[in-house]
């Protein structure tokens, strides 16, 4: 009975690092949906992207911490790679969906398709087709439990998964803080409400636009560099699947919100843990896009949405 | 009076068995492109009744032509030797498996269908997407379907003939649905949803009947694919698959059947002329290396269509129209 629950457990926290991955790029689609109504297909590309800077700057960067994997260098990385996210996902932005913004939303869908397969084959292009091992940035061992908690002491939890989720919830306050509290982030969801009259009110929609991009991308980014850290083997497709399941959780927590999309990505990892866990690994795709699709019928404004209505 | 449509589809089927005479005797390579040709006509041109016509935005087109493939392989793996022996010829086993794989799909086609009543643009692509993902996981751990080894062992029975009179039908059934009264619906679903439903059409009939249409002849195309090449695999059927089907109808121009016909033709022959050109060795290595690699040319294509050309390559009269009225 103890094992059983232990096992059960062990399987939750395994899910919850995973899940925040899939929170931090959920996050990014919420954002964009809020501000411009669409789905940034080629989000789950920049989290690849994230990785593939990790992976080309990490052992440089850590050189200058001192020899070996480092907490600083780690860090020193992550920002790195936030940044580098960031200026890309505003460059996309900028080249591919800024000349669209009147034009019809399949228009824009296609384009947002088109950039993500453009990505992910350049990718295998520039970066090469087979996976590859990421650098070792922090020394990953199990935590040791002391023997006197008990049963508890049977689990197995990594430095890394901690890690995970640690900076996770480090980015949603950081996240909610600048949306909340500041002014771009006030102009932001002023957009999201309207955006007529957020730019009544002399408010510069491309720079919001422009900024929510960045923002959203740095998720991305940061994604990229914690799922390496726990899984080191990194390819230019690995964006394709974590995408999908993130845009899943997004629509699970309710498109457009941000607790939302923080929720639905935690969920969709235990759901994955617990299928991966009890029923097969095979299944772990179809049951995820099958929760869509239970979450669409059922409830299309998902955990946290709200519904808007559709107006002539 | 038989209307001039039903004339040209009767003319395009004598065509059709008059040349599978000649087809036989050009070189398997050639003839491996023509019937792609054809399966990929099938394919772009019922979608394009979705994606086109209709205005949904379907992403799983692949998956439909996996339940045919599969559907289909199953009932002449099964029924063909004991049949084929006896009453029934082999080539009739055959058809009667293509439609059996093409009611089959158009099942799953209702299945998604039904669900995409509520949803649109974005959230119909990614659903359609998880379907497809769905059916592949299914075949994936289904042992009689050979699971993740893929299905073998049927026999060859597409031939020029059945290709492309399946192709003339397909055109045939879509561009007389579309042009008639009743097709008309599509068309309004398509403009504007909600004037269509004042108007009193039942949008939600329309959008499920273009998906089960579009995914029967998508399992015929399937069944004509798995029983030219004799095996086929999940990972056949995947996302790119139906990207590669999507690109053939923005390409040839949403709701333009002709443009679409053209473009996948020239879309089939494409990564052929690429190949040879990947094999140039003047170029630089990287313009090769990209040569090879269709899709980065693929996408590039879809990104700047979109930005100069939404209408697709050949142009589209209700493409014009729209702009005008704008």
């Amino acid at each position: 009975m103890v094992d059983k629950l232990l096992e059960f457990v062990q399987q939750l926290l395994n899910g919850l690092s995973q899940g925040s991955i899939y929170a931090l790029i959920a996050l990014g689609y919420t954002m964009v949906f809020g501000v411009l109504r669409f789905i940034n297909f080629a989000h789950g590309d920049v989290f690849m992207l994230g990785a593939f800077a990790g992976f080309y700057i990490g052992p440089k960067t850590l050189a200058l911490f001192g020899t070996g994997p480092s907490y600083p260098g780690m860090f020193a990385v992550l920002v790195v790679a936030m940044v580098l996210c960031a200026i890309i996902g505003i460059v996309i932005e900028k080249l591919c969906y800024r000349p669209l913004r009147d034009r019809p939303k399949l228009t824009v869908l296609i384009t947002a398709i088109g950039v993500s397969l453009f990505l992910e084959n350049a990718g295998q292009l520039v970066f090469g087709a087979n996976p590859q091992s990421f650098p070792e940035l922090i020394t990953d061992r199990a935590l040791e439990i002391p023997e006197s908690w008990g049963a508890i002491s049977g689990l197995t939890i990594t430095v890394s998964q901690v890690l995970v989720f640690g900076i996770t919830l480090l980015l949603l306050f950081v996240l909610r803080y600048v949306v909340m509290k500041t002014k771009l982030g006030m102009a932001m969801r002023a957009l999201s409400f309207n955006p007529v009259a957020a730019s009544l009110m002399g408010i510069n929609n491309d720079v919001i636009i422009s900024f929510t991009f960045g923002l959203g991308s740095a998720l991305a980014g940061a994604a990229g560099i914690l799922i390496s850290i726990q899984q080191p083997s990194i390819d230019p497709l690995m964006g394709v699947n974590a995408g999908l399941k993130a845009f899943v959780a997004a629509v699970l927590g309710g498109i457009g919100n941000l607790p939302g999309a923080a929720l639905g990505g935690i969920l969709i990892g235990l759901i994955e843990a617990l299928v991966v866990g009890y029923i097969s690994p095979n299944y772990r795709d179809a049951i995820v896009f099958g929760v869509l699709i239970l979450i669409l019928i059922v409830k299309p404004t998902g955990l946290l949405g709200t519904s808007e209505r559709e107006k002539v | 009076m038989i209307e001039r449509s039903k004339i040209l589809l009767l003319s395009a089927l004598l065509v059709c068995a008059g040349l599978s005479h000649v087809a036989g005797g050009i070189s398997p390579y050639y003839f491996d492109i023509l019937i792609g040709i054809g399966i990929n006509i099938i394919l772009a041109v019922s979608l394009n009744l979705v994606n086109g016509y209709t205005g949904q935005f379907s992403l799983g087109h692949a998956g439909f032509m996996a339940v045919g493939a599969y559907a289909s392989s199953w009932l002449t793996l099964k029924y063909g030797s004991s049949i084929g022996s006896g009453t029934l010829s082999t080539t009739t086993v055959f058809v009667l498996a293509l439609l059996g794989g093409g009611l089959g799909a158009a099942l799953s086609g209702l299945l998604v269908g039904v669900p995409s009543l509520r949803l649109k643009g974005d959230y119909l692509a990614i659903v359609t997407l998880g379907f497809n993902e769905i059916i592949k996981g299914v075949i994936q751990n289904a042992e009689p379907l050979g699971a993740q080894r893929g299905l073998g062992g049927m026999e060859l029975h597409t031939n020029f003939f059945w290709t492309f009179a399946f192709a003339a039908i397909t055109i045939y059934v879509v561009l007389n649905l579309v042009g008639s009264t009743y097709g008309r619906g599509f068309l309004a679903v398509r403009d504007d949803e909600i004037a269509a439903e004042a108007m009193g059409i039942n949008t939600t009939k329309y959008k499920v009947l273009a998906f089960v249409l579009a995914a029967f002849f998508a399992g015929i195309a399937g069944g004509l694919y798995a029983h030219f090449k004799q095996f086929i695999h999940p990972e056949g059927f995947n996302f790119l698959r139906s990207v590669d089907i999507v690109v053939m109808v923005i390409l040839g121009g949403m709701g333009n059947t002709a443009g679409v016909v053209v473009a996948a033709t020239l879309l089939t022959i494409l990564p052929e002329l690429l190949r040879k050109v990947a094999h140039y060795e003047w170029l630089p290595d990287w313009l090769q290396q990209v040569a090879e690699n269709r899709m980065i040319l693929y996408s590039l294509l879809l990104i700047i269509l979109m930005l100069t050309r939404p209408q697709g390559l050949f142009g589209n009269f209700t493409g014009k129209r729209n702009q005008r009225l704008q």
